[in-house]
This record gives C-alpha cells, sequence and structure tokens, in this order.
C-alpha cells in the first residue's frame, strides 16, 4: 500500500517525473564518463603495470584533471570555483564573463527586435519591399554564422569598431530574423471583417496599424521574442570565438579548448544555458503579464 | 442623439440605387454580382434583403457601405456619394459575426469608433454606457469579448454600431450564426431598438420569418446574376412581437415573399 502510494506520488505529480528524469540523466552520465575517460585510464594503468578493478577505473575516472568528459560532480566544484569563490572583477569569475556576454547579447536582442519590427512594418505596408527584401531576409539566414562572424568582427574592426558593438551585431543578424517572420504574420493576422470595421469608420492606415494590427501582432512578438533571446546568446557567444576577445563565455569556451581544460568548457556552456533558459522565462513572464493587460486567454 | 430629424424628411430617399451593375472579373470569367438594381430606401424604413446565396445580398450592403464599388449605375445615400457618407459616418455596419477586438474589454470595444471621431473620454464613457443600457447589457462594461456568448456579443456589436449615432443601421445576416431561441429573442429586441432610434436599417438574411417578422420592406432577391426580383411592403403594427408569427396576415406576407424566392430560382437554373 504504502510503497504504491510512494509510487503513484512519484509520477503522477510535477515533481516526481522531474527528479526521475534528472537522476536518469546523471546516471548516464556518470556511465559516459567512466565509458569516454577509461581508455586513457587503462592505457596509463597498462603501461605502469598497475593492477586494476572497475571499481577504481570508475573513480579515477571521475577525479581526471582533464577528462574527456567531466563527470557532473566536477562541473559542480568548477561552477563553484569560478562563480561563488571569485571575485566578480576576476578575469577568471565566470560571472564576470557572463556579464560581458550578457551585455553584448542583450544590445543585439533590442536592435534586433527594434530591427525586425521596423522590417516587418514595411514588409506589411509597402508592396515593393515585400517582394524585394523578404528574399534576402531568407537568404541571410541561409549562411552560417560561424562563417559570417569573423568577417563582421574584422571588418568592422578595421573600421575601428571593437569590443561590445560587432559582437551585439552579430546577436542582432541572429535576432532579427524570428522577429521579422512572426511580426509579418502578427501584422496581417486580424481577420478581413475586422479589416472591413475599421473601414467601415473611414478609418486612416495609422489608426488601422494602431488600433488593429500592431495589438494584433503581440501574441506573435511575444513567440518570436522567446526564439530570438535565445538567439541572441548564441549570437554572443560565436562573436567572442573569433575575436580573440579578453572577455566573454566564448572567451572563456575558447581558452578550455587551448588548455584542454574539460571542466572549464562545460562549466561555461552549462553557464550559457542556464542565463538562455533564464531570458526565455523572463520572456514568458513578460508575455503572461502583457496577456493579461490585454485580457486575452492563456 | 444630436442629429436633427428635420435631416430624414427631405425629398430624396435615405438611399436611391437608380441601374447599379457590379461585376467581378475573375481569373476565369467575370460574375455578375448585381445587375440592374433600382432600389429606394425612406428614412425610417426597415428594409430586408432576402434570398439564396450568391444573389449578392450581402454585395449591395457593402456597396451601400462604400466596402465595394459598383461597376456602374449611381448611388446616393442622403443625396451624397457612398463614399461621403462613410467619411461623415452617417451607418453603423454589424457583420456576420460580432467583430470584437479581443484585447479590448467590451466598453473599450465600443469607444474604437469614438475615439476615431474625436470624442472625449467623458463622452465615450457616456456613450457606451447608454448604448450597452439600450441592449440590456449594463454591468458588462468590463468583462472581454470571450467571456461573454455569441448572442450578447452580438448585441455589443450592435451597441457599437449605434454608439455615434449614425443615421443608418447596415445589418449583414447579424444573427445567423445564433441558435433559433436566441435568434427570436433579438429579433425582438431589434424591433424595439429600431422603434426607439428611428434608425433607417438595412437588414441581410435568407431567413423568411426573420425578414417578415422585422420588415416595413422586404426586398427580394435571385442569383446569377443577383438581381430584385420583388419588393414587398408589410404593414404590421409597430408594437407587435414574435406572437404575430402566427397571424394569417403574416403567413401571407410569407407566402408571397416564398413565392418570389421560388420564381428567381427557376429564372435562374
Amino acid at each position: 500500500m504504502e510503497a504504491n502510494r510512494f509510487f503513484s506520488m512519484l509520477i503522477g505529480g510535477t515533481i516526481g517525473p522531474v527528479v526521475i528524469l534528472l537522476t536518469a540523466i546523471i546516471m548516464i552520465w556518470y556511465a559516459g564518463a567512466v565509458y569516454l575517460n577509461s581508455s586513457f585510464l587503462i592505457d596509463r594503468y597498462e603501461k605502469n603495470n598497475i593492477e586494476w578493478t572497475f571499481s577504481e577505473l570508475a573513480s579515477d575516472s571521475w577525479s581526471m584533471e582533464r577528462p574527456v568528459l567531466p563527470s557532473p560532480h566536477q562541473i559542480a566544484k568548477e561552477l563553484k570555483k569560478t562563480i561563488w569563490d571569485k571575485k566578480i572583477t576576476s578575469p577568471r569569475s565566470l560571472v564576470f564573463h557572463s556579464g560581458v556576454t550578457l551585455s553584448s547579447a542583450m544590445v543585439g536582442f533590442v536592435m534586433g527586435t527594434l530591427l525586425g519590427i521596423v522590417l516587418s512594418v514595411g514588409i506589411v505596408y509597402v508592396a515593393a519591399l515585400d517582394r524585394t527584401l523578404m528574399p534576402w531576409i531568407i537568404a541571410s539566414q541561409t549562411i552560417p554564422i560561424l562563417a559570417l562572424a569573423p568577417m563582421i568582427v574584422v571588418v568592422l574592426g578595421s573600421m575601428g569598431i571593437t569590443g561590445l558593438v560587432p559582437k551585439a551585431t552579430i546577436s542582432t543578424y541572429l535576432c532579427f530574423f524570428p522577429v521579422v517572420v512572426g511580426m509579418v504574420k502578427g501584422l496581417r493576422s486580424p481577420s478581413i471583417i475586422l479589416v472591413d470595421l475599421m473601414n467601415s469608420y473611414s478609418a486612416s492606415k495609422a489608426e488601422v496599424f494602431w488600433k488593429l494590427r500592431l495589438p494584433a501582432s503581440i501574441p506573435y512578438l511575444f513567440a518570436s521574442l522567446k526564439v530570438a533571446i535565445a538567439l541572441s546568446v548564441v549570437g554572443a557567444i560565436v562573436a567572442e570565438l573569433p575575436a580573440g576577445a579578453q572577455g566573454g563565455l566564448g572567451a572563456r569556451l575558447l581558452s578550455g579548448s587551448y588548455y584542454g581544460q574539460t571542466n572549464l568548457i562545460w562549466a561555461a556552456l552549462i553557464t550559457a544555458s542556464v542565463i538562455s533558459a533564464t531570458l526565455v522565462t523572463i520572456v514568458g513572464r513578460m508575455e503572461r503579464a502583457v496577456n493579461n493587460r490585454m485580457g486575452l486567454q492563456l | 442623439m444630436s442629429k436633427s430629424s428635420s435631416s430624414k424628411i427631405s425629398e430624396t430617399s435615405t438611399i436611391d440605387i437608380n441601374d447599379l451593375f457590379l461585376t467581378f472579373e475573375t481569373q476565369s470569367e467575370p460574375v455578375h454580382a448585381l445587375s440592374d438594381i433600382n432600389l429606394k430606401v425612406d428614412a425610417g424604413d426597415f428594409v430586408s434583403l432576402i434570398g439564396p446565396s450568391g444573389c449578392g445580398k450581402t454585395t449591395l450592403l457593402r456597396v451601400i457601405a462604400d466596402l465595394e464599388k459598383p461597376t456602374s449605375g449611381t448611388i446616393t445615400i442622403e443625396g451624397k456619394s457612398p463614399h461621403q457618407a462613410r467619411l461623415d459616418k452617417l451607418y453603423g455596419y454589424v457583420f456576420q459575426t460580432p467583430a470584437l477586438l479581443p484585447w479590448r474589454n467590451i466598453e473599450s470595444n465600443i469607444h474604437l469608433p469614438l475615439e476615431m471621431s474625436g470624442y472625449s473620454k467623458s463622452e465615450q464613457k457616456k456613450l457606451s454606457q447608454e448604448y450597452l443600457s439600450l441592449v440590456s447589457l449594463s454591468g458588462f462594461e468590463k468583462k472581454y469579448p470571450w467571456q461573454l456568448s455569441g448572442g450578447m456579443q452580438q448585441r455589443v456589436s450592435i451597441a457599437r454600431a449605434l454608439s455615434f449615432n449614425p443615421d443608418m443601421l447596415l445589418m449583414d445576416e447579424p444573427f445567423g450564426a445564433l441558435d433559433e431561441i436566441t435568434r427570436d429573442r433579438l429579433n425582438e429586441e431589434l424591433l424595439r431598438l429600431w422603434e426607439k432610434t428611428q434608425k433607417t436599417v438595412v437588414f441581410v438574411t435568407h431567413s423568411i420569418p426573420e425578414a417578415v417578422f422585422l420588415s416595413t420592406k422586404i426586398v427580394v432577391m435571385s442569383a446569377r446574376p443577383g438581381k430584385i426580383i420583388d419588393v414587398i411592403e408589410t404593414n404590421f403594427p409597430k408594437d407587435r412581437n414574435l406572437d404575430i408569427r402566427e397571424s394569417k396576415e403574416f403567413l401571407k406576407v410569407s407566402q408571397i415573399v416564398r413565392e418570389g424566392l421560388k420564381e428567381g430560382h427557376n429564372d435562374g437554373s
């Protein structure tokens, strides 16, 4: 009976399944660490003629200094070391590097959103732009950002623009696209009847925009913003790779791979994903607040 | 309620349509939506346009509203072009669906046309109160459209169309999507509204009882090409209620309308 209730609590609630999944991931991770790190360790054992058991192999593979795949507790230790133990101003502090990445991501996100909205209004209201601009916008996203980022950094650098702006530009480049696509659809979403209604009042183009098209596009805008804000972080990190930047999570990833410090790489990766998830959540909260204010369901 | 009634009693009819044609150019062949339409509507009339789907009754209403341009012929509204009539906000239009903006509450939906006509905030508030009470929806000001039933939403839409006190109400099958019980009640309510506000109403429907119950003038139309078959005047007491549908006179008029529709159908095929 008791066991039954425990079981149903485990799979029935919201916390239960999450805990189960998390435990499974961590177990698979530890197993993966043993599997991926073992060949190096076994080589070393044989070279030094050391007798070894499986439990020794496991414990060794979970405590290597430069493992192929670090185990979760090693990453946790690295995170604690670089987030809590270091001063925020220290170049070894992940908080410092996160701040650098976050600032260029946010500038890029805001610029990308504004650019996306402006372009979408142009596309919806000017027929010529609809036909000429859209193919270019789509083409822009078929170029791998990894190939484009160094060029943007180099070109802007030669114009004397360095630091935050080139990185923010790459974030902008990634961000504006989902906003354009979402907003074009959103601005065109009002039904013919609603457009007729506005016409029956002899509404001006500006009135149709402010009172009908723009409010109708808000749900589409938020769907786009959630994609855009995650892309802005990706853009900022990618931009930090070729820049030879001193700061930022991208710079951390790069120096980690130079020196084979996998712990450091993973710590930076996890920080980046936590930042992205937090940002997406914040946009989701804003969306709910706006929907409440607009009296919309969901 | 400031417009003087003297403007309505002019020599010209409120709506005057002469030899009007409308042809839609499509890729395959032109569609003659309206053909040789001649119609006069006087101030205070309740005119129903009835006919099978595709007979152009909605198109005719849209021509009156200047949402569609005729190919040839003339149409004047209180002596003006439909375009001028639209700019002067001489009509309120009620669509097949309530067409309320989902992000505005009921009160604010009624404010929409008032905002664009330059009414002050306090006037907007006063008018929305007044017209919501006219459609028996006082107390629903702060509700959102999704919180109201279909019938209530359509009443809001009628209140919105009346709120800026236009001379005419143009209604395009406003109760078509509602169940019969709600529809009957709204028919009675609309009749009472019409009597109270003295508006000229043009009402599109494909329900014979609805047309006969509401109208002073029933315009029977046929399809392909859309043209007027017959115009039937009725003379029921103004304070009628739904019971009148059982009367001999009502059934007689219904029969005439039905004959007209049948005749149009035979012509068309």
